[in-house]
């Protein structure tokens, strides 16, 4: 057991280091301003033309062949240079990886990976929410294509998006989890609509809708086989829930280094609760470090699709929650006062992580009954 | 970086699973089976265990085993709450290696009242009551106090004797009345401040493995209740409210178990300031954890829960003492806020902390 660097890593961080302390983009917290969903694109290819991104990822398709553990090396530092976390894609790639032909990841993963091309995911719908898998979006044949009919929600980037890594109903003949098929589907063509969701916090740049009336998808472009989507969209959606995937300690950690310098700069002007609400974001933020220290790690042996992340999830919800928590508590009246105030904004982004990616309340179940093997 | 278990601490982790689950108490009654509690008390012996911080050669030297390895065995001890002294005497011995002092078989430490750390004794004999957590049953007569000598600490001893007692049903705390004479041993070398922060990471991250090995065992007694006991013709695990409780206890266990690993390691390998922050941190953490885990337990149980008869008091119990034991998540929380949020950063030495009960407030 060793949480020390090995002499590469240590090699990686210094190198690392001193190339992000000429290249920090000073961009805002991505929870709190547009402007860093404005200028994620900039982050990523910034990040990926000097070679550090997608570390863990295939160096044939344009990631660096390294253990995952790299990635915690990457979060401390991007957190201790009070810089932006790195694009979250990871579950992307996963997917593409685990389930798309060779076709499918030569021509998908080096653009995804190297953010020449943008992609969101379409799986939600107005109507399909936790209960994904009854999706309406159709894919319906129609010589060597598809055509996609159908309302997504929640679509992270769809504004900017290139691609879109759409689930839809290719069979409604058959039990609703078996007749999904996942497609890469471009996004720039006539059949496609973008509406802007406005989030409680303000930010519009996040999320958006997308309708689909007659759009187009070649056949060729399918991820998986007809039917496999459940299959894809459960190995993404694993990944997605987990927070060595996407980068979030970095977020964490500064926001809590950020609460801990304004209280540093006057303690005297905050209570004794205030002050133990900090305290205790940053065990939280802590935890969550060395929680992904210990999941890298076991990667070591393989990587797992399981139900794991479902534990994961949770703890990072909680510690998003927990340090939105200490911002409102430390920002007190300010946040009540001033509806730009950055401590209400991360506050209230938060509120999201326990209902995005799964609600909370769906991890619970799949814990519940997968890993503690509680009876259904 | 690599948090695996190397493959000796994986098979030392096995080993005192195994003894633990053998030889620990599998129902309250249990725990008066006097022949069980020897044949524990004897095999905890023979595998060496209560030797791991010992000198591994000359006095002054490094120990038999790491602080890693110390908290693997405490955290499999908890998870059965086996009733043998383990901490205790570990912690006794480190705190006489790190002095450089002979080995006195049986040695405790006797804590202060509030049991944050060490027992401080400037004169000489003690003024306050002091307490000597995790008394073996066979244990020896003497449990060691600082006394303070410069800038640093000589270790002195007092008489192990007054009642034993206290809230766990598996580890005895023996209070030492005040008044009583403190001895100083001849020889040995003075304990510096990073000397006691050193060691206090090292309880930290004891009782916080303590705490983990609660939370594990606990939470298997508690789901295989689930599964088994019905209510409306079926197993009440089978709802969703229950269901509920018992993920978020899982949730809260394996997060604990990422920061007491990390704080087991970092007692040795890091910085005394660093460790000691380690500790903190996993503290912290692990004694909310506990406290949340051992009462879903107490709940998913339902009355019987609320019975003596249940073992799951039993766990409770013990997490209340590893809560306080090194200081419960207040004030780790306190000790946080006073090292990383005063103006300054740096705060009181080690040596004040452990003697401040609540931690110093601003």
């Amino acid at each position: 057991m060793d949480f020390r660097d090995s002499a590469e890593e240590a090699a990686f961080r210094a190198r690392f280091r001193a190339w992000l302390a000429d290249n920090n983009p000073a961009l805002p917290a991505s929870s709190t301003d547009d402007e860093y969903w404005a200028r994620q694109a900039e982050w990523h290819t910034a990040l990926y033309d000097a070679g550090f991104f997608g570390l863990s990822w295939p160096a044939s398709y344009g990631g660096h062949d390294l253990p995952t553990v790299f990635d915690v090396i990457l979060d401390d530092e991007l957190a201790a240079a009070g810089a932006p976390p790195r694009p979250s894609l990871g579950y992307l790639v996963q997917g593409i990886t685990t389930h798309g032909s060779d076709a499918i990841k030569d021509r998908f993963l080096p653009g995804l990976i190297s953010g020449r091309e943008r992609w969101c995911q379409g799986f939600s719908e107005p109507d399909a929410g936790s209960d994904l898998a009854s999706l309406r979006t159709t894919a319906t044949p129609d010589g060597d294509e598809y055509v996609i009919d159908g309302h997504k929600i929640w679509t992270s980037y769809s504004d900017v998006a290139d691609w879109c890594f759409l689930l839809a109903r290719t069979d409604s003949d058959v039990p609703k989890h078996k007749g999904l098929t996942a497609f890469a589907v471009p996004m720039r063509q006539p059949g496609i609509e973008q509406r802007p969701l406005r989030m409680i916090n303000g930010v519009t740049n996040e999320f958006g809708q997308v309708l689909f009336d007659h759009a187009r998808v070649p056949a060729a472009n399918m991820i998986g086989a007809p039917g496999e989507g459940w299959r894809v969209a459960m190995t993404i959606v694993s990944h997605e829930r987990e927070p060595g995937e996407l980068g979030y300690v970095a977020r964490y950690a500064k926001t809590v280094k950020e609460l801990e310098h304004r209280v540093r700069a006057d303690p005297g002007a905050y209570r004794a609760d205030q002050r133990e609400a900090v305290a205790w974001a940053y065990v939280q933020a802590e935890m969550l470090r060395l929680h992904v220290c210990r999941r890298l790690s076991e990667r070591l042996d393989g990587i797992e699709h399981g139900p794991g992340g479902s534990v994961d999830k949770l703890l990072m919800t909680w510690v998003e929650q927990t340090v939105g928590a200490a911002a409102l508590d430390v920002s007190g009246p300010d946040a009540a006062l001033d509806p730009d105030d950055v401590a209400l904004k991360t506050y209230l982004y938060g509120r999201a992580q326990s209902v995005m990616g799964g609600t909370s309340q769906i991890q619970k179940n799949i814990v519940a009954t997968r890993i503690l093997g509680l009876p259904t | 970086m690599d948090t695996r278990d190397t493959p000796e601490q994986a098979e030392l982790r096995r080993a005192a699973r195994q003894l633990a689950r053998r030889l620990g108490p599998r129902a309250v009654a249990d725990l008066d089976d006097a022949t069980r509690t020897k044949r524990l008390l004897a095999a905890v012996r023979d595998a060496g265990w209560l030797e791991l911080r010992d000198d591994a050669g000359d006095t002054g030297g490094e120990p038999v085993a790491g602080a890693v390895e110390t908290a693997i065995v405490a955290d499999a001890l908890a998870e059965t709450v086996a009733d043998v002294a383990f901490s205790g005497p570990v912690l006794a011995a480190d705190l006489a290696r790190r002095a450089a002092a002979p080995r006195r078989d049986g040695a405790l430490v006797a804590y202060s009242a509030d049991l944050v750390g060490a027992a401080v004794v400037g004169g000489d004999a003690t003024a306050t009551s002091t307490f000597a957590v995790d008394a073996e049953t066979e244990a020896g007569d003497a449990a060691y106090v600082l006394v303070p000598d410069g800038d640093g600490f000589r270790l002195g001893a007092v008489p192990l004797d007054g009642a034993t007692g206290g809230a766990d049903l598996t580890r005895a705390v023996r209070a030492i009345p005040a008044g009583v004479a403190v001895s100083r041993p001849a020889g040995g070398r003075l304990l510096t401040r990073d000397d006691v922060a050193s060691w206090t990471a090292l309880g930290l991250a004891l009782t916080s493995a303590d705490l983990v090995g609660l939370m594990r065992g606990v939470l298997d007694v508690t789901v295989a209740y689930a599964t088994e006991r019905k209510q409306y013709g079926v197993a009440v695990g089978s709802f969703q409210a229950v269901q509920h409780l018992l993920a978020e206890a899982h949730c809260l266990m394996e997060g604990s178990r990422s920061v007491a690993l990390h704080a087991s390691w970092a007692a040795d390998e890091l910085a005394p300031d660093d460790a000691l922050a380690a500790g903190r941190v996993a503290k912290a953490y692990c004694a909310r954890a506990a406290r949340t885990v051992c009462e879903t337990a107490v709940q998913v149980h339902g009355g019987i829960g609320n019975t003596w008869e249940c073992i799951v008091h039993v766990y409770l119990r013990r997490a209340l003492l590893s809560s306080q034991w090194f200081g419960d998540d207040g004030l780790q929380l306190s000790e946080l806020v006073r090292t990383r949020l005063t103006r300054t950063g740096a705060g009181a030495p080690p040596g004040e902390a452990l003697r401040s009960g609540s931690g110093s407030d601003h």
